[in-house]
């Protein structure tokens, strides 16, 4: 072997708890990259290979009844490719699993399951047939939650009717990856399902021969996705149509591109800073190596070795620590890739999830990684190699200590400790490392804050949402609007407390040329169980005229308080108005607008017609309503707020704090690879000064403090900055997240802050302790025959 | 091997009384040397009483198959205010010697006792008390820290010692008191030899070791040295004890210790002192 190899070797030997430390935390870059990239690729390559081969549609569009014959006309629209016109309908299904009525989602496959766009991909059994008993396949999560299979059989309320459902088969389509109930939060896994059911049956069921509801087209490429849904929605407007809308707008869609989003901005803003730490740890320990080594190198060139040798010779001992941290961080990267893929397999169906290892992403997260690490090495390596021989046996100059204040300002202040002023001059004579090292935790500090914010701040939205702005128990919706007497028959429902009506109208709000459609919700002006709050969790009243509009939309529309929106409702007679903006509310779960239900029943021009009621409930009478409500056949879908609140949170832990973990694992591996290196060069520039402490009749503890006392000043000096850094990052986040469905609310309590610290400080002191030991070892009897 | 018996017995009696001392420091919650460590329990000694004291004192070296006696049976005592100059060829023991005696080493076997306490045996923390209440040590390479200036190397000891005297009356002694602000960078050897020794003697020591402290200087820096260390001993009474391969200084001591293959070879003493300044080579 090359003598130069088997002195990396040795060298890789003697100092490998900072090659893994280093490793490490390249490691962490490289995992980082891996899961996010990787993860990311996956899902979109899933996704876009799905929507591929089960041609999920471009525009979507509900009415309330249009004939077949409607079709020729929608195909012959300008980009139009494909429609797809399906029957669609709520229903309510009372499953043994659940005390709490569950609500399906009935959409009809056309005979033969001959469907042109959003085709349903048959997991196992086989699709429904038309007969006198209704067949059905289940969608998957749904089925797997509840333990449905072939075979099972449902009851459901379909129409006002209780009917027995057989289920034939499992299912998925790329319209419901992400499956969420109407006017919930988050997907229910259990609570909420699809049920593919022949078009035969369900339109006998609804009356809607020869008729449809629910609207999918997909659009030649290139054609322009606003124009056609122009000419769509008037088409649509005799027929109730509600509005078409892209795939931006499609919950299922635009949840996964959430997902996709916070993926890509993961893997963008982590691996760099890993990387940078590395380079800096890098750069700090092989520049204290080729200190030690100035003599050797020097012997090396007068004995005819080449500067490009020398160079060399330290690139690889670096190249080596990147291998190592490239090869751990694959392997971390490829297991939480894989369990962050799980985990997504449960949220989102995909006939199949392709944890796609396209090889270019290791070729350069490699590359990167290798990179960063030559980078750092390459100031030190080349001042090194380039040091004429009889200069570098020559002893290095004596470092040059200085002062820090001047005698007159030191008058100021008591005498320090001596140990004290050894620290501080020790830290100020490597300013650029010191700065690194405060950089580098403080970078530690960051990534804390900036992930473990988002636990505080989804409670602070459960809180807001749940407790302070929507406080009902239950929210009933009507199948269709009844008369405001339908509120005494459900507060006459066993277990009811309070029932307060709403009504809800589609309607397209604009300003100028941006307009957006959504539901306006009417209400009475005084109601104790659903709130309006601004952002300090205020309650606003609700003006007799005009509206209250959330801040998303007051913000996508540009309109403040005192302006007006031109609205137009998408259903009844369709009328239009101008109306003021009586109040910008806060809205973490998207775009919504509030006003008075008498002043939009008189916009509608109907009379007191309410959609549904929120209700507070007994939970002494619960079973008795639950069970009467299953029955029940004229009531429309009850959306339980424990039930919602108890998916949210499990949806988040699950989520989130799998998330999080990781984080704080990798934010605490920088902490430490930053603390235990740093600590490690201090130990070895100064361990001539500490052994001779120790001959002086300093105790173990007291040189120790030295070290400790170091790395406290960098790790304390650490924690504002971190601070300020993660506040940083989380507004980038809440910017970068928030997306017109939902937006995250910028809270960050001090206990985020005092989380962050103390993951840092812990780490730090372990790391501390580590290298601290190495104190009780300090040779006093060699150092004292031996010049430096 | 090769042990006279009285020693071993002299050693099991020695563990014996160890193990009580232990137990009684248990007690206390002090270590078996914290009596004599500390000053008021232990009055200063007078001059001419005997102040260090070894019998036997070993120390072997194992290097797997070879076995390295540094020092075999080494029996020494010094008095207080005494100034003893140490000589003998390279590797006879000496370093080893001052190590043991001034508790930065073990022993293998044998036994050192500072006035009436045992250093041999002595856990490592009452080691350190040991060295920083009552020794003080000037080694050949200064070991000063070059991030301190002169006064606060000095400083540093004074800080953690019991009745120290002024970091710039230490400086004075050894004249540097115009040179104290300078790092020891800036400082040619003799000056940092000299601030090392201003550290040594600041927390006025009971001991003084000093290991080859001109070995790095010129003739005539070495002679400021080495009247630094005689006026020390001198004005303050401290124990002097000095390694050196020059044999010109052994004129300066009171008593002169001949080392050779890790034991005391011959012990002479000095009629008459000469001063420091009348010394060259
Ligand atoms: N750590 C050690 N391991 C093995 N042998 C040692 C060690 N330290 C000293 N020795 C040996 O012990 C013997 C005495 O060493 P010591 O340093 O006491 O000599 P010295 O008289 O001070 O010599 P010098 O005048 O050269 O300083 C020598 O033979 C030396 O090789
Ligand atoms: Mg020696």
């Amino acid at each position: 072997m090359h003598a130069l190899h088997l002195k990396l070797l040795r060298e890789m030997r003697r100092l490998w708890p900072q090659i893994l430390a280093i490793a490490l935390v390249m490691a962490a870059g490289v995992a980082t990259l891996v899961i996010g990239v990787g993860t990311y690729q996956s899902l979109a390559q899933t996704r876009s290979a799905y929507y591929e081969s089960h041609r999920f549609a471009d525009i979507f569009a509900t009415v309330t009844r249009a004939p077949r014959s409607l079709l020729t006309q929608i195909a012959a629209i300008d980009g139009v490719l494909e429609v797809d016109a399906r029957i669609a309908k709520h229903a309510l299904m009372d499953l043994e699993t659940m005390t709490a009525p569950a609500s399906a989602l009935l959409v009809s496959i056309p005979r033969q399951g001959d469907v042109a766009l959003n085709r349903i991909y048959l997991r196992s059994g086989r699709l429904p047939e038309v007969g006198n008993t209704f067949e059905a396949v289940a969608s998957e999560v749904f089925a797997d939650a509840n333990g449905i299979r072939e075979g099972s059989r449902l009851k459901l309320v379909i129409n006002g009717a209780l009917r027995e459902v057989t289920i034939t088969g499992i299912a998925l389509s790329p319209d419901y990856i992400y499956a969420m109930a109407p006017g919930e939060v988050m997907p229910n896994e259990g609570g909420f399902g699809v049920l593919w059911v022949p078009e035969r049956n369900l339109a006998a069921a609804y009356d809607l021969a020869g008729a449809f509801n629910s609207l999918s087209i997909k659009l030649l490429p290139g054609a322009s996705e606003a124009a056609a849904i122009e000419r769509l929605d008037r088409l649509l407007e005799a027929y109730g149509g509600q509005g078409a809308y892209g795939r931006e707008r499609q919950t299922s869609h635009a949840y996964l591109d959430t997902e996709l989003t916070q993926l890509r901005a993961m893997s963008q803003v982590l691996p760099p800073i890993f990387l940078l730490v590395a380079a800096f740890l890098v750069n700090m320990t092989l520049t204290r190596l080729i200190a030690l080594e100035r003599e050797q190198i020097g012997l090396l060139k007068a004995l005819g070795y080449s500067s490009w040798a020398i160079a060399w010779h330290y690139i690889e001992f670096v190249l080596l620590i990147a291998i190592l941290g490239t090869v751990i961080g694959f392997a971390l990267g490829i297991w939480a890739g894989n369990q962050l893929a799980l985990l997504y397999a449960r949220f989102y169906s995909f006939p199949i999830l392709i944890f796609s290892r396209d090889p270019a992403l290791y070729v350069i997260a490699a590359f990167v990684t290798v990179a960063a690490a030559v980078a750092g090495a390459v100031r030190a390596a080349s001042t090194a190699a380039w040091l004429p021989p009889a200069v570098a046996m020559l002893p290095p100059a004596p470092p040059h200590y200085r002062r820090l204040l001047k005698a007159d300002i030191r008058r100021l202040f008591p005498e320090p400790r001596q140990t004290s002023v050894m620290v501080a001059r020790h830290l100020l004579h490597w300013p650029w490392r010191t700065v690194g090292g405060v950089l580098g935790a403080a970078s530690s500090v960051a990534i804390l804050v900036g992930s473990l914010w988002t636990v505080g701040a989804m409670e602070f939205m459960i809180d807001y949402t749940f407790n302070k702005s929507d406080r009902q128990d239950a929210t009933l919706n009507f199948v269709a609007p009844k008369p405001l007497s339908a509120l005494y028959e459900v507060a006459r429902l066993p277990g009811i407390l309070v029932a307060e009506p709403f009504r809800v109208v589609g309607a397209e709000i604009g300003s100028g040329h941006v307009t957006r459609r959504l539901a306006i919700s009417g209400r009475l002006p005084e109601t104790r169980l659903t709130r309006l709050l601004d952002a300090s969790s205020a309650t606003v009243a609700l003006p007799d005229s005009g509206l209250l509009i959330t801040r998303p939309l007051a913000e996508v529309l540009n309109v403040g308080r005192g302006e007006t929106v031109e609205v137009k409702l998408l259903e009844g007679r369709r009328n239009t108005a101008l109306l003021p903006v009586a109040g910008v509310i806060e809205g973490y779960l998207g775009m919504a607008a509030y006003m008075d239900i008498n002043a939009l029943g008189t916009l509608m021009g109907e009379s007191d017609l309410i959609s549904g009621a929120a209700v507070s409930i007994d939970p002494a009478s619960q079973d008795k309503l639950f069970s009467l409500l299953k029955e029940s056949p004229s009531l429309g879908h009850l959306s339980l707020r424990s039930a919602a609140l108890e998916r949210f949170r499990e949806t988040m832990a699950q989520n989130l704090f799998v998330m999080v973990g990781v984080l704080v694992a990798l934010a605490g591996v920088i902490a430490f690879g930053i603390v235990y290196n740093f600590a490690r060069i201090s130990l070895s520039e100064q361990g001539r000064e500490m052994a001779s402490l120790r001959v002086l009749g300093f105790r173990k503890g007291e040189v120790a403090g030295l070290l400790l006392a170091e790395i406290g000043v960098v790790v304390l000096l650490a924690q504002p900055l971190g601070w300020l850094l993660g506040y940083g990052l989380a507004i980038a986040m809440v910017k970068g997240f928030s997306s017109e469905l939902f937006s995250m609310p910028l809270v960050v309590g001090p206990e985020v802050y005092a989380y962050s610290s103390l993951v840092v400080v812990a780490s730090a002191l372990i790391a501390g302790l580590v290298v601290v030991r190495r104190v009780d070892r300090l040779d006093m009897i060699a150092v004292l025959k031996t010049r430096e | 091997m090769g042990q006279p018996s009285w020693c071993s017995e002299a050693t099991s009696y020695g563990r014996v009384a160890r193990r009580l001392t232990r137990i009684k420091a248990a007690d206390t919650r002090l270590s078996p040397l914290s009596g004599m460590l500390d000053r008021s329990a232990a009055p200063s000694v007078a001059k001419g009483e005997p102040l260090l004291r070894t019998s036997g004192l070993s120390k072997t070296y194992d290097m797997g198959e070879l076995k390295v006696v540094a020092l075999n049976q080494v029996d020494f005592s010094a008095n207080a205010g005494e100034f003893i100059v140490i000589l003998g060829p390279s590797g006879s023991g000496k370093s080893t010697f001052l190590n043991l005696i001034g508790g930065l080493d073990t022993a293998t076997s044998g036994e050192a006792w500072f006035q009436d306490h045992q250093l041999t045996g002595a856990r490592e923390a009452a080691l350190t008390r040991y060295r920083r209440d009552h020794v003080g040590f000037v080694f050949q390479f200064y070991n000063l820290v070059p991030s301190l200036t002169a006064r606060e190397n000095v400083r540093l000891v004074t800080e953690i010692a019991r009745n120290p005297m002024r970091p710039e009356e230490a400086l004075d002694m050894v004249g540097l008191g115009t040179r104290m602000d300078h790092f020891p960078a800036q400082l040619s050897g003799g000056e940092q030899q000299r601030v090392a020794i201003a550290r040594a003697i600041a927390k006025r020591p009971d001991l003084l070791l000093c290991d080859e402290p001109t070995g790095a200087l010129d003739s005539k820096t070495g002679v400021v040295v080495l009247e630094a260390l005689t006026r020390v001993n001198a004005e303050l009474g401290t124990t002097t004890l000095v390694i050196t391969h020059n044999v010109a200084i052994r004129a300066i001591a009171d008593r002169v210790v001949n080392f050779a293959d890790g034991g005391i070879a011959s012990i002479q003493v000095n009629a008459q002192r000469m001063s420091a300044s009348s010394v060259g080579w």
